[in-house]
């Protein structure tokens, strides 16, 4: 089963405690080794970002994310897992889940409804 | 042999569903609509050939047989098929620390990615064969919503890849509050009803496995203190004809006073820890009542407080309605009533319409109280509830 690892900040984060949390470096070898993380990239700030509608053809811009939230995305994953335990597992040993959040989303997988 | 079949039914039902999820791969339905069709094939077989040595091994044979032929007729499955295919059912090995094999199915269940009610309303209708309905009944929702939320846990557990797992020591706390809140609900399921009081007895009987395996969650006494403190009323609540006797009406010689002493204890052992939760404010309250020795000496004053607490720390409208009942014999009828009015959510519960029927024939709005009492029988669940209700409308 695959997984997109939505790698977030979290605003209620208070600074040490993340005590203790692995290095992004060693997460990424080792989950390159087994064969789980299958991609991922860090993305630029939301002050980056540009939103992107077509509404009867005509092509809207907005200079700026698509939901206000405190809350940003900072990159992602691609993760291919036994299942969610494991899923949890390689998410809880990324350092962004100790100091921000990791929203976890399941593959749509064809034939399924 | 219908209650031979039941008996199964109520040891076996859990450990087939349990077998027939790890054996289609983690089909929840599938695996509830195979154990389902095995019980009934065992309704018209076995009164004629009678029951089998090994009931459940029989149960389970057939149940995978149906979800064999349930998965070869689905197309595109066929993978799935040559696995399930080749595989006996797993041997169901135990290696786990929960010392109870239903306990540990119940903590398989509870998957801490799921929300609470979720986790509990799935668990209760996998493992305990409670309907949709009855379901809906212990969350005071519809019945629809509570399809829609049975129907949205199985579909992420599908989507997601949620195994159905026995979980390690280390995670058990987590899933903690599920399981007791399954096991309380299960209790008050047969607590309602005369007829299934054997769930009373498995709920506690579960409780106390529970509370030797983690000894430090307070909570876990706090149930278990609370069943006991309710189970010990038992035979007074209904009379010799099935009707429900009140609190207050009750014969206090019937209550099992060992139980009552034993539940009081372990309640004050949980709550000197200092970590009250809901259960054990429940079961404090209870305490208050079961260890009064006559209806009028009630401590209605602590339990009113008691009630103020469960309010600050787990607010519901179910809690107001008991503390404008405390209230109400504090302060009088017209006080609770004002508090009954600020109650939102509850209008399907009976409870609510016959408390407010209650407090206003207290306070000499007989009239009043008839229009209320009408609407509570029109609700209540149970045969004895509305027994009751019609006695209570007919007194001057």
């Amino acid at each position: 089963m695959k997984y997109l690892m939505l790698v977030c900040t979290d605003p209620d984060y208070k600074p040490g405690q993340d005590e203790g949390a692995p290095d992004v470096e060693d997460w990424v070898k080792e989950m390159d080794g087994k064969g789980i993380r299958l991609m991922g990239e860090r993305v630029r700030p939301v002050s980056d970002a540009t939103t992107v509608r077509v509404r009867n053809r005509e092509v809207l811009l907005t200079d700026g994310p698509y939901a206000e939230t405190k809350d940003q995305i900072a990159g992602f994953d691609v993760i291919d897992c036994a299942d969610l335990d494991e899923a949890i597992e390689v998410a809880s040993k990324h350092p962004m889940a100790w100091a921000g959040m990791i929203e976890l989303r399941p593959f749509w997988t064809d034939g399924e409804d | 042999m219908k209650d031979e079949i039941a008996g199964i039914y109520a040891d076996g039902w859990s450990r087939i569903v349990a077998t027939m999820i790890r054996f289609t791969g983690g089909d929840w339905d599938l695996a509830e609509e195979c154990a389902q069709d095995a019980f009934t094939k065992a309704l018209q077989k076995w009164p004629e050939s009678g029951v089998p040595d090994q009931p459940l091994a029989w149960l389970t044979t057939t149940a995978r047989h149906r979800a064999i032929d349930r998965m070869r007729r689905a197309a595109g499955e066929a993978a799935k098929l040559r696995e399930a295919a080749a595989m006996e059912p797993p041997p169901y090995l135990r290696d786990s620390e929960i010392p109870d094999e239903r306990l540990e199915l119940m903590f398989t269940c509870c998957h801490p990615s799921l929300n609470l009610d979720a986790q509990v309303a799935l668990t209760l209708r996998s493992l305990t064969g409670m309907s949709t309905a009855e379901i809906a009944r212990a969350f005071l929702v519809p019945e629809r919503t509570m399809g829609q939320r049975i129907f949205r846990a199985k579909q992420k557990v599908a989507h997601a890849a949620i195994p159905f797992r026995v979980p390690p020591a280390h995670l058990l706390p987590d899933r903690l509050p599920a399981v007791l809140h399954v096991l309380y609900l299960l209790f008050n399921e047969g607590y309602g009803d005369p007829a299934k009081a054997r769930l009373c007895q498995e709920a506690i009987r579960l409780a106390r496995v529970v509370t030797a395996l983690m000894p430090d969650e307070p909570e876990a006494q706090g149930v278990l203190a609370l069943m006991l403190l309710h189970d010990a009323r038992r035979p007074a609540r209904v009379d010799a004809a099935g009707d429900l006797v009140t609190l207050d009406e009750q014969d206090r010689t019937l209550w099992d006073q060992a139980r009552i002493a034993e539940g009081a204890a372990i309640c004050e052992r949980a709550l000197r820890r200092g970590r009250a939760g809901p259960f054990q404010l429940q079961a404090a309250i209870a305490a208050c009542h079961a260890t009064a020795p006559l209806a009028s000496r009630t401590d209605w004053p602590q339990i009113a407080g008691l009630y103020a607490e469960l309010a600050r720390i787990a607010p519901s409208p179910i809690v107001e309605l008991n503390r404008a009942v405390a209230i109400g014999m504090v302060s009088g009828p017209e006080a609770a009533l004002r508090l009954v009015d600020g109650i939102t959510g509850l209008d399907g519960y009976y409870l609510l319409h016959a408390t407010r029927a209650d407090l206003l024939r207290r306070a000499g709005r007989g009239q009043e109280a008839a229009g209320h009492y009408r609407t509570a029988l029109d609700l209540a669940p149970t045969d004895a509830e509305r027994r009751f209700l019609r006695g209570r409308l007919q007194q001057p």
